[in-house]
This record gives C-alpha cells, sequence and structure tokens, in this order.
C-alpha cells in the first residue's frame, strides 16, 4: 500500500530525515517510536504533502501512485489521514460544517455519493458515539477552548468520518488519561480492516496495549535503525534512550 | 511558499458582475450650477421646498473645501465633468407591473441572481428597485399599504407625502454635515423613501437594489427611513455594477429617524466594480450613514458587508438621543488589488443609559489598505452609557495593510467603555489543516475567512446572508445549520 524508499527531506537547511525505507501492507498497523526530534512527526508531515517541507531525495508510493506530484488535498482525497499532533483552531467555523465539507470533497473525489445535511447528521452521530464524544462538540468551533484530550478525540472522530485507506496517528496519546485514551483506541480498532492500515506515531509503549502494532520502527536521527514486532516496543520501554542512542552509533 | 500562489488565484477571481446593460438613457449633459439643479427639481416636479432646500444646499457646497482628513487616496474629482441626471428613458412613465418593464432590465436583474418575479413570488421582499436615477420597479405595495406603510421611491414620496418628507429630511443628515453630503442634497436624483406608522412591524423585509450604469454618470442617492413610535422594520440594501474603465463617484445619503421604542435595522451587501487588478476604474463610494435614536428606547441596527468599490469611505453611525436608546454596528470589509477601505462608525451617546455595540471585520489582501475609523462620544448627560467594540483585521499575503483608529471621547464619568481589537493572518496551518482533510484551497480559505466573519453574518436576513456568503466566496457555510 505504501512504500517509503530512501527518502532524504529538510525544512529549510536543516536535514531531518536520512534515508527512510519503509513498506506498508493493506490491513497492517505499524508503531514509530523514537525520542524528540528523531524526525516522527516531519515523516508524518511529508506523508501528507506538507508544503514547508522539501524532499531531496526518494520516492513515496501511495497505491501504486508516485505521491510526488500531489497536493495535500489530493492526498486526502486518495484517502491519506493524518491525525495532527497540534490539532489547529479555526474560529467561527463549526465542526459539523467543517466534517460535512470534509467528508463530501473527499467522497467526491472518489466518485462516491455525498450526504445532504440530514443523512450526514446521523451518519456523524454513529461517529461520535463510538468514542463517546458529546454531540455538543459537532455544534462548537474547530477546537476552539478545547482540552487538549478533546483535540484529540476530534481528530478521531475526523479520522473515523474520512474512513482513510492509510491513518497516520501523530502521538495521538499525548495529553490523554488512561480512559480517554482507551476510548479513543476502541475507537481506533473499529477503523481496522483487511484493507487499510495505520501508522501510530508515539513515544510511549503505553497506546500500544491498546492498539496492537504488527510492526515496531524505531526512529533516531532521521533513520529507521531498528524494525521489529510488538515485543520491541516493550524492549525499548524496558532499557530507554540510552540503548538507542548506542543502537544509532552502530 | 505554494500556499501563497494558491492563495492568489483565489483572491485574483475576475469580477463576475461585469457587464452593462444596453438601455437607452436620457442624461443631463456634464456640468454642475443652479440651473441645472433648477432642471432636475422641475423634471420632477418637485415642491418649492425642495428646490429651495437643493439651492441653499449647493450654496454651501461651493463654500467648502474638499476633505482631506482621511487615508484614502485619489486623484481630484471634477464635479464638472459629472452628469447629474440620467432616466431609463422608455419607463418615464413609469411600469404598472413587472411585464411594463425594460426585458433587459430584467435580464440585468437575472445575472445578479436576483430575478424580481422569483423575488416576488418565492421571497416575499418587497422591491424598490434603483437602475440609475429613477425607481422602475415598485412591488408589494398593495400588501404593505395594508399595514399603512409607506415604501416608494423619494420622487414619489415629495409627490405624495411632501409633508412627511418636510419634516424629516436632513434632520439627521443637515446638508452643512460635510461635503459629499452638501452635494448631495443639492443633486440628489433619487433614493427610497420608508415610513412605519405607529405600532406596526413591517410585514416583510424591504429592499432595494442599485444599480450604477450610464458612463460617468455620478449617482446620489437619498434614502430617509421613519419608523414611527413602537414599529420595526428591516431594510436590505445591495448593490453591483458594471465593468468599467472610468471612475465613478456614488456619494448617497441614508437617514434613520427612530421614533419612542422603534427599531430599525438596516442591512448593506455592497459589491461594486472594485477596479481591475492594477486599480483601474472602480466606484468611488462616499456615503453619508447616520442613523438617530430620537426617542427613548429606540433601536438603530447597522450591518454592512463591504466588498466593492475602489475606494469605500463611510461611517454609519447613531445618534442615540432618546434614553434607554440602543446603537448597534456589524461590519465585514473586504479589500483587495488596490482596493482602500477607510470606513468604521460613530456612536454618540446623548441620552441616559444608552447603549451601544462596534463588531468590525477587516479582511485585506494584495496591495489593498483598509482602515477602521470609529468614534465612540459619551456626552456629560448620557449616565450609564455603555459601548463595546471589537475590532478585528485579517491580512491575507505579506503586501496588504490594515489600520485601526478608534477614538474614544468620554465626558461622564459613569460610562464603561470595552475595546477589543486583533490583527491576525490566515495561518498556513490553519489552511493545511483544511487540505489535509480533504477539502480543496478555495473553500478552504472561504471556510476561514467566513469563520472569521461570523459574528457580523448572522446578523444579516436570511435572505441577505446567502448572497453574503456567496461574496465571501463560501459554498458550504450557512448551507448547514
Amino acid at each position: 500500500m505504501l512504500i517509503v524508499e530512501d527518502l532524504y527531506a529538510n525544512i529549510g537547511s536543516q536535514e531531518i530525515l536520512k534515508g527512510i525505507n519503509l513498506t506498508i501492507g493493506a490491513g497492517e498497523v505499524h508503531a514509530i517510536m523514537g525520542p524528540n526530534g528523531s524526525g516522527k512527526s516531519t515523516l508524518s508531515k511529508i506523508l501528507v504533502g506538507h508544503p514547508a517541507y522539501n524532499i531531496t531525495r526518494g520516492k513515496i508510493t501511495f497505491n501504486g501512485e508516485d505521491l510526488s506530484g500531489f497536493s495535500p488535498e489530493e492526498r486526502a482525497q486518495l484517502g491519506l489521514f493524518l491525525s495532527f499532533q497540534y490539532p489547529v483552531e479555526i474560529p467561527g467555523v463549526t465542526n459539523i460544517n467543517f466534517l460535512r465539507a470534509a467528508v463530501n470533497a473527499v467522497r467526491k473525489a472518489q466518485g462516491r455519493q455525498t450526504l445532504d445535511a440530514i443523512d450526514f447528521l446521523s451518519f456523524i452521530r454513529e461517529k461520535c458515539s463510538f468514542i463517546a464524544m458529546d454531540e455538543s462538540f459537532l455544534y462548537r468551533n474547530i477546537n476552539e477552548g478545547f482540552s487538549g484530550g478533546e483535540k484529540k478525540r476530534n481528530e478521531m472522530v475526523q479520522m473515523l468520518a474520512l474512513e482513510p485507506t492509510l491513518a497516520i496517528l501523530d502521538e495521538t496519546d499525548s495529553g490523554l488519561d488512561i480512559d480517554a485514551l482507551k476510548t479513543i483506541a476502541e475507537g481506533v480498532n473499529k477503523l481496522r480492516n483487511p484493507h487499510n492500515a495505520m501508522i501510530v506515531v508515539t513515544h510511549y509503549q503505553r497506546l500500544l496495549n491498546y492498539i496492537e502494532p504488527d510492526y515496531v520502527h524505531v526512529l533516531a536521527g532521521g533513520r529507521i535503525i531498528k524494525s521489529g514486532d510488538k515485543s520491541l516496543a516493550l524492549e525499548l520501554e524496558e532499557k530507554g534512550y540510552g540503548w538507542l542512542e548506542s543502537l544509532e552509533k552502530v | 511558499m505554494a500556499n501563497q500562489d494558491q492563495l492568489k488565484s483565489w483572491l485574483d477571481k475576475d469580477y463576475e458582475h461585469g457587464f452593462t446593460t444596453e438601455i437607452e438613457v436620457e442624461s443631463f449633459a456634464a456640468g454642475l450650477n443652479e440651473d441645472v439643479i433648477r432642471r432636475l427639481s422641475k423634471i420632477k416636479n418637485e415642491p418649492e421646498f425642495m428646490l429651495k432646500w437643493r439651492l441653499a444646499a449647493y450654496e454651501f457646497w461651493q463654500s467648502m473645501p474638499h476633505p482631506e482628513w482621511s487615508t484614502v487616496k485619489f486623484p481630484k474629482i471634477d464635479f464638472q465633468a459629472i452628469s447629474y441626471y440620467s432616466a431609463p428613458k422608455n419607463l418615464k412613465d413609469g411600469p404598472k407591473s413587472l411585464d411594463e418593464v425594460d426585458p433587459e432590465l430584467l435580464k440585468t436583474y437575472a445575472k445578479l441572481g436576483i430575478p424580481l418575479q422569483e423575488q416576488e413570488m418565492l421571497a416575499g421582499v418587497a422591491v424598490d428597485a434603483v437602475f440609475d436615477s429613477v425607481s422602475v420597479a415598485t412591488t408589494f405595495k398593495a400588501k404593505l399599504a395594508e399595514y399603512g406603510v409607506i415604501f416608494c421611491s423619494m420622487s414619489e414620496a415629495l409627490q405624495k407625502h411632501p409633508d412627511l418628507v418636510q419634516k424629516y429630511l436632513g434632520t439627521v443628515v443637515p446638508f452643512r454635515d460635510n461635503f459629499y453630503a452638501a452635494l448631495n442634497s443639492a443633486v440628489f436624483s433619487d433614493g427610497s423613501f420608508v415610513y412605519i406608522p405607529e405600532g406596526v412591524r413591517c410585514p416583510m423585509e424591504l429592499s432595494t437594489y442599485f444599480r450604477i450604469n450610464a458612463v460617468a454618470t455620478g449617482q446620489f442617492e437619498r434614502t430617509l427611513i421613519i419608523a414611527d413610535k413602537n414599529s420595526y422594520v428591516s431594510y436590505l440594501e445591495g448593490c453591483t455594477a458594471p465593468m468599467r474603465d472610468e471612475n465613478q463617484l456614488h456619494a448617497a445619503v441614508v437617514e434613520l429617524v427612530a421614533l419612542e421604542g422603534a427599531q430599525i435595522k438596516y442591512s448593506t451587501v455592497q459589491n461594486w466594480y472594485p477596479g481591475d487588478a492594477e486599480g483601474k476604474g472602480g466606484i468611488y463610494n462616499f456615503v453619508t450613514k447616520r442613523g438617530l435614536c430620537k426617542e427613548r428606547g429606540a433601536k438603530i441596527s447597522w450591518t454592512q458587508i463591504e466588498t466593492g468599490s475602489a475606494i469605500t469611505w463611510k461611517y454609519p453611525s447613531v445618534v442615540l438621543r432618546g434614553d434607554d436608546s440602543v446603537g448597534e454596528f456589524y461590519s465585514v470589509a473586504v479589500t483587495n488589488n488596490y482596493q482602500q477601505a477607510d470606513t468604521g462608525t460613530k456612536m454618540i451617546h446623548i441620552g441616559k443609559n444608552t447603549r451601544s455595540t462596534i463588531i468590525a471585520k477587516g479582511i485585506s489582501a494584495g496591495h489593498s489598505s483598509n482602515v477602521y475609523r470609529g468614534l465612540v462620544k459619551v456626552a456629560p448627560t448620557a449616565s450609564n452609557a455603555r459601548n463595546f467594540t471589537q475590532c478585528d483585521s485579517l491580512l491575507m499575503g505579506p503586501l496588504a495593510a490594515a489600520h485601526t483608529f478608534p477614538t474614544i471621547d468620554v465626558k461622564n464619568q459613569s460610562a464603561q467603555i470595552e475595546h477589543e481589537a486583533t490583527t491576525s493572518k490566515i495561518s498556513d496551518e490553519q489552511l493545511f489543516y483544511c487540505l489535509q482533510r480533504g477539502i480543496p484551497q478555495e473553500d478552504a480559505i472561504a471556510m476561514i475567512v467566513n469563520g472569521f466573519c461570523k459574528q457580523v453574518l448572522k446578523e444579516l436576513p436570511m435572505e441577505f446572508a446567502v448572497e453574503a456568503t456567496k461574496l465571501l466566496g463560501i459554498s458550504l457555510e450557512g448551507a448547514v445549520g
């Protein structure tokens, strides 16, 4: 589904990714772990086409398409979704209007039927119920005055509504208490099926107790320095970053 | 950054309403003197007091220097190069129904998306359409007459209700008020007149669509709205204009009078030709709009969406003379390319317990300049006066400018005045967030802009909200919820 080959990228003069190779198949969940500044968020943003980063070498292929010619909105319409680490606030724009615009833009691009206001309401209510989000959030402005946890929950509603082929969760667990974490994980697991895939970016092993990964990759210094199954996450938890750094030097 | 380019293409959309209607026009030759004013008054068969007032205004105007205090810049206007009267010729006798209206004109309205017939049937909006200087179609007269509401052209009001006109005309904006008010008083061609009798809630929104058409014809509208005791009226004013190379002057005067317990809601969507991308052409919109809360418990509310004109220079104001009276001003001013806007409001508190609210949103893009200029004045008599002011500016692109000049003049210690101001940019992160959700760039910008203006847009009557959101390039917001 997703093939990242020898990817180098920078922002300004700073090189952040230094040769990433990653292959993700349908139905798989990949966890990407690593310390701050290792390039986890950069990789997430580059996959969805953030204009601030320059790709200097390498290639990203998604379902057979070379993504280099695709704008951010086209990538979204192809089924790429990023749950932002820091979701932005948009004053004056209600969640429900935003969600409907997004869902219908994606559906239209995919040649699927768009939803009218009434159908959309029942559609989105169901998605809210999956992650125990109060419906009143639909009528609030996007992320305005939301707590950290509420913002993350809002990202999950968007994800469930957009039904992406590949969802990237960038530190969705940060700022969440354990109950919220469980609820969100349940919602995420609802999306899992043999046809789509997920990248879970996280600092901690905690989230992976609830969203079980098929593969775990350790990112450090802009490179994937180790890959394994979920036991790698546990090992990492136990041995800490010092162990990582020694790996990096090898 | 790529976003800036895409942003620019959205901003560079051609003016959609740029077309000209071919209708025979009977015009005066260019030039202004006493004789022109006498001829104008005679054509309109005006009562003697009107001619006298016009001539007095003209005499005073001649003694006035052109005002230079604003930040707007434009070449000196040659007032002798302007024609002061033009009328759609074949409508001279006045149509009895829409069937008699020039088909070309109806087509013009259709292009603007405001077919009269449809409005009549579906929207229930009475329309006093102004095409150039003479009213061409007035609808729903019968229904309004049932309630005793008078809604007609100023020319007709001068024939049928001269006493009312004489009693109120110039009482809110005297001809000595300012240069363009004096000029308007001398040469105004037509406009709308509204009278709502005591205790009547006007059964429909009253609406006027303006359109400047003939080449080099200044348009001098004069509107007078009187809401008698405990009455209510909502008035809609909207306008678009064809594409022209020459600058066209528009110097209107709008006067509102609200008596005891009366409410007037005045909404404007202004979409005149703003000039081309190089700043060539476009309308000069120099308007004096003022409301008087004359008696106790009166309320006047201005809502304006200003997207057009090369230069917008106007300050819809409220004089809060009656105790417990309320003034409101909700404004969105959008400038792009080389447009200039110097707009805001004045809230003059004179009565006790008077309250005012000002919400002004300025959006500037391209090389444009957007100024909010406001005055909140509390007289010694205005005990417990309250004002809340919020001015927000949104900048799009690196070359646009936004300025805020609020003046607060308080002469009574019990007054409470609050002022908030912000300046922001559409952030790349906001835009990217929308794009990542699959929303196309153009829709995303429209959505963010619309959100920024929401506090003002929600003050518009439904009929207008749709057009206003369209003007801001919005497709979704407002359709849901």
